[in-house]
């Protein structure tokens, strides 16, 4: 094996095992986590306009599992996904253009996050529940 | 002074920049930037239409305004999903055959699921 390919095995930083959990360190992971839900969540928001195109009998088995015990859950949390994405994202943002670095602010801007995404999930759920 | 950022090792094994992370970097955000109007906007909508049957759910799919924005939230949610997702297979997939195979098939289905969305859309807006 030549010099260019072969591998370097440099030591490793400590990893997730070795912290305690922290509200910054929690809400990366659940920015990532959400944001895998959401990759396969607007795959079915596809799959659910592809059955509207199609017929009645289609679209009503389609709406039969979004209308189950299993399917509410799933609804209910991905509109939690969403809204938690939506707003840790613009956290985000904040901090690529410079601002919010400090300890004191990521964990305000944190729990601000934590608190808006609970807020609007809580309020959808609430409306939408009383449209059904 | 040296200018390039690498290492004279990784310089050697001809290792370092594609030249391209810059234009994931941007587009992630630029993306991110584009769906927070659209996805306010559709989760109210999906909100309201809580309960809606299959009629009211083709009534709201069909008119041209839903269409443009649906549209629009679907294929920036796929574009701006798949580039999160290769982020996630680049982090845990180790094997460089697998990893490719999997960024090449999330992208070919990003594709495929926007222009399924696409085609759907039109055929309940123009009544096919």
């Amino acid at each position: 094996m030549s010099v260019a390919n072969r591998p370097v095995h440099r030591p490793l930083s400590p990893h997730l095992q070795v912290y305690r959990p922290q509200l910054t360190s929690t809400l990366s992971i659940l920015h990532r986590a959400t944001g895998i839900a959401l990759s396969a969540g607007v795959l079915y928001l596809t799959a659910w306009v592809v059955c509207a195109s199609g017929s009645y009998e289609v679209y009503a088995k389609f709406q039969a599992f979004n209308s189950s015990i299993v399917g509410r859950f799933v609804l209910g949390g991905w509109l939690f996904c969403v809204f938690f994405h939506l707003f840790n994202g613009i956290r985000h943002l904040f901090w690529d253009v410079g601002y919010g670095f400090e300890i004191k602010d990521a964990y305000r801007s944190g729990w601000l996050v934590v608190a808006a995404s609970l807020v609007a999930t809580a309020i959808s759920w609430i409306v939408g529940l009383r449209l059904i | 002074m040296n200018s390039d950022l690498r290492s004279p090792l990784n310089r050697a094994r001809g290792l370092g920049s594609a030249k391209s992370g810059v234009h994931h970097f941007w587009m992630q955000r630029l993306t991110a930037v584009a769906l927070i109007p659209l996805v306010i906007w559709f989760a109210v909508s999906l909100v309201m239409l809580s309960g809606a049957d299959y009629g009211m759910a083709r009534a709201w799919l069909g008119s041209p305004f839903v269409m443009v924005l649906l549209i629009l939230t679907i294929c920036i949610g796929l574009y701006h999903g798949q580039l999160g997702m290769q982020v996630v297979i680049e982090d845990y997939v180790h094997n460089e055959g697998v990893k490719l195979a999997l960024i090449v098939a999330i992208k070919f289905i990003a594709v495929f699921f926007g222009l399924a969305a696409i085609v759907a859309s039109m055929r309940i807006g123009f009544g096919g």
